[in-house]
């Protein structure tokens, strides 16, 4: 019996490098047969599912291959990069046709030839992406002044508050009235004390004020020489969230962990969180439901128990980008999608009215504000109203290609640091390290 | 006559008999060549490369540069890898201790004569099954388990053991504990069948003989049973020793790749990984050839020195 496992196995090895070799050709000029997406979540395929392939606009005989790969600790973009730069050597059918990028490492991938220019390569006019909020083309333009990749979203962010809780600690669930009680970091203190004493928690936990904090950052994480440097406002994240955590004003959850979500839950304790349009409806609304498979509406959970305000800063969190793989065998499969999903204002009004997620065009988002559009997972508000002005002064200058890195390490090493297991010192030199492990090419 | 002048030709002792022996080298084959693409040739090129300058910054490679031992220089001096080699030891110390002796004593009961338990095949199956469980599902597990909200710390505080949730994941006693303990449960099974393969081995005239001469069983255990199992012991250990050094996957989906709290349940191979992030071959190679060298110097003083006496018994007899 072992000797026939044995043998099996050294068959299938044999045969898998035999097969491996044999389906190097099949190189056609037409379309390609397999659509090859990268990407690190479903928020895409999902609205690839319900806005371009319920249409019907992928083609008969072309199958839509899905690669993902979760973005933490770099995994996706190892995975990414593994597959573009064996691009060159890999089959039409292997080669990476579209791949997505997130706003902390996006420009890691913007000035290489990886990503092809969206207007003179795959075809796309500039009367497309005329609408589009000019900071999701800034990110993306190369230095040569071509762009690489498009998005639906934009990514304006506000202060997601449970309604119920509000009226027990403000006296009022009324978005402007709200607002007008948590406008500066002062009046947001103030209230996370009165909250504390009343049983409840300000915020979830370390990481949630962390993106509001650091999108509004004056430098960005590397400067020109290589040399790390910490901002201001980075400083004043770690000292809020120490204050927070000794003051019990937080419920010490680690961000997307359940504990973190717990506190949204029907009896959580939790008063708000930080989160642009996608938290929303891709993160928040699902985990309040008592009943995952039960109707979203009001009384599934919290569901409905929500408000959106600006906070005490503007910021914008995240982003996704669609860029188009230099090599793809189905350009002409890649410019309807890029199409269809961001430049398209029927699908963008549908994205935002069905999901509730802010998408990409600056008239259409007008439209939806003065609309009589209501956000169920917000109790009846619209939100789109809410996130306009700080969408258009969103502003990513100090981006830059290791934020990823640089914010998973900092929201580590200081985790300990808000624990009590280091000193703040050490929790610097933590830092430093995992950072300097991660990019050699940095310095401190 | 005639097969005389034949054989003095050498034509019919050459066909009077055939050697089959040279198949087996056949039936070898498939293993070596798939250990020398697979295993031989990367390990080379890491001894290579551990002398090189390589990485990525994004997606442009910088080098191969030669670099000679600096590479080297920098593990050990400039880094923390000390400290992450003594948190691997340590975790694997506390996981190995209760490890070894849970072994031993089931051993000693599930292949006991007089005790001839009930229900053995029962047992050695349960107390293999955490082994199957995949080790990053089983930190998971444990990940959910031990959660600040998670039903441990829901069953501690609703019995009064505990007033508010301990936060096991930031201290640095529980986290490693954790470690220790899922490594205990992984791979105490499987070293009961070992040591119990181990014991059976041994003639069992001899336990018999010390029976007879009224030794007590815990006299029969320190005096026939351990010097007797002493090969399978050192096996054991030196099994265990090297999966130690390599520890992974546990305490990476425990932490979160992070080793919390400040890095002290970050192993060696949790700190090697973090070179993936900018493909860092020069100091990934260099910590690699280290522990390589660590783990065989390892390898050979606990060898030496526990199999220095008494070398018979580990033979034929």
């Amino acid at each position: 019996m072992k000797r026939f496992i044995l043998i099996l196995l050294s068959l299938v090895t044999l045969s898998s490098m035999v097969f491996a070799a044999g389906t190097q050709e099949t190189a056609e000029k037409e379309e390609g047969k397999v659509f090859n997406i990268y990407c690190w979540n479903t928020e895409f395929q999902d609205r690839f599912t319900d806005y371009f392939e319920a249409k019907g606009l992928v083609p008969e005989g072309v199958t839509v291959n899905w690669i993902i790969t979760p973005n933490a600790d770099n995994a996706y973009q190892n995975k990414l990069d593994e597959a573009l730069l064996a691009q060159d050597s890999a089959s039409d059918d292997q080669k990476v046709d579209i791949f997505l990028v997130e706003a902390d490492y996006a420009l890691k991938y913007v000035d290489t030839p990886y990503a092809l220019d969206v207007i003179n390569d795959v075809g796309l006019t500039e009367d497309d992406i005329s609408g589009m909020y000019q900071y999701t083309k800034d990110i993306m333009t190369d230095s040569k002044g071509n762009l690489k990749g498009l998005s639906w979203q934009a990514c304006p962010g506000g202060f997601i508050y449970r309604r119920s809780i509000a009226k027990d600690v403000l006296g009022t669930d009324v978005p402007e009235e709200v607002q007008a009680k948590l406008n500066s970091w002062d009046k947001f203190n103030a209230v996370a004390k009165t909250a504390k004493s009343k049983g409840y928690y300000m915020l979830s936990g370390y990481d949630d004020a962390f993106r509001v904090f650091s999108d509004n950052a004056e430098t960005p994480w590397v400067d020109a020489n290589g040399k790390i440097t910490i901002s201001d406002s980075i400083e004043n994240w770690i000292e809020q969230t120490k204050t927070y955590t000794d003051m019990g004003y937080n419920n010490k959850a680690n961000l997307w962990s359940a504990e973190s979500w717990a506190g949204a839950a029907e009896d959580g304790k939790v008063l708000g969180y930080f989160g642009p349009g996608w938290f929303i409806d891709f993160c928040l609304a699902p985990a309040v439901l008592d009943d995952p498979e039960g109707p979203k509406t009001m009384g599934n959970g919290s569901y409905g128990d929500w408000g959106l305000c600006k906070g005490p800063q503007g910021f914008s969190w995240g982003g996704t980008w669609i860029c188009v793989a230099e090599g793809s065998d189905n350009l002409e499969l890649a410019k309807s999608l890029l199409y269809t999903m961001t430049c398209d204002e029927e699908t963008l009004v549908a994205i935002a009215k069905d999901m509730g997620d802010f998408t990409n065009n600056v008239e259409s988002m007008e439209e939806v504000a003065n609309s009589d559009y209501k956000n169920d997972f917000l109790g009846g508000q619209n939100h789109i109203s809410m996130f306009l002005d700080s969408a258009t002064s969103i502003d990513r200058s100090t981006m830059g290609p290791y934020d990823q890195g640089m914010t998973e390490s900092i929201q580590a090493a200081f985790a300990d640091y808000f624990n009590g297991t280091v000193t703040k010192q050490q929790a610097y030199n933590n830092f430093y390290t995992d950072v300097m492990e991660k990019y050699p090419n940095l310095s401190k | 006559m005639q097969e005389k002048t034949l054989l003095k030709k050498g034509k019919l002792k050459k066909r009077s008999s055939v050697s089959y022996s040279h198949w087996g080298y056949f039936f070898i084959l498939p293993f070596f060549i798939i250990y020398i693409i697979f295993s031989l040739i990367p390990l080379l090129s890491t001894f290579y490369y551990s002398f090189f300058e390589n990485y990525r910054i994004g997606l442009t490679e910088v080098g191969p540069n030669f670099v000679g031992w600096a590479n080297y220089k920098k593990v050990i001096f400039e880094t923390e890898v000390p400290r992450f080699a003594i948190n691997t030891f340590v975790i694997w110390i506390i996981g190995f201790i209760p490890q070894i002796m849970f072994a031993l004593l089931l051993a000693v009961w599930f292949t006991s004569n007089r005790l001839s338990l009930k229900g053995q095949q029962f047992f050695k199956t349960v107390i293999y099954m955490p082994n199957l469980i995949m080790a990053s599902a089983f930190a998971m597990l444990f990940f959910t388990l031990f959660s600040d909200a998670g039903p441990v710390n829901q069953i501690l505080v609703s019995l009064n053991f505990a007033d508010k949730p301990i936060r096991f994941l930031t201290q640095t006693i529980t986290t490693r504990g954790l470690i220790a303990i899922m490594n205990f449960l992984m791979w105490f099974g499987n070293t009961t069948l070992l040591l119990m393969a181990g014991i059976m081995g041994i003639d069992q005239s001899l336990f018999d003989a010390a029976y007879i001469d009224g030794a007590s069983s815990s006299k029969t255990f320190f005096k026939v049973t351990l010097p007797l199992l002493k090969p399978i012991f050192v096996y054991t250990l030196m099994t265990s020793m090297i999966g130690g050094i390599q520890m992974f996957d546990v305490p990476q989906i425990l932490t979160n790749g992070k080793g919390t709290p400040d890095r002290t349940s970050e192993t060696l191979i949790m700190y090697l990984n973090n070179h993936l992030t900018s493909k860092n071959y020069g100091m990934a190679g260099a910590l690699s050839v280290l522990i390589f060298i660590v783990t065989a110097f390892f390898g050979i003083f606990v060898y030496k020195t526990l199999m220095k006496e008494n070398s018979i018994i580990g033979g034929k007899n």
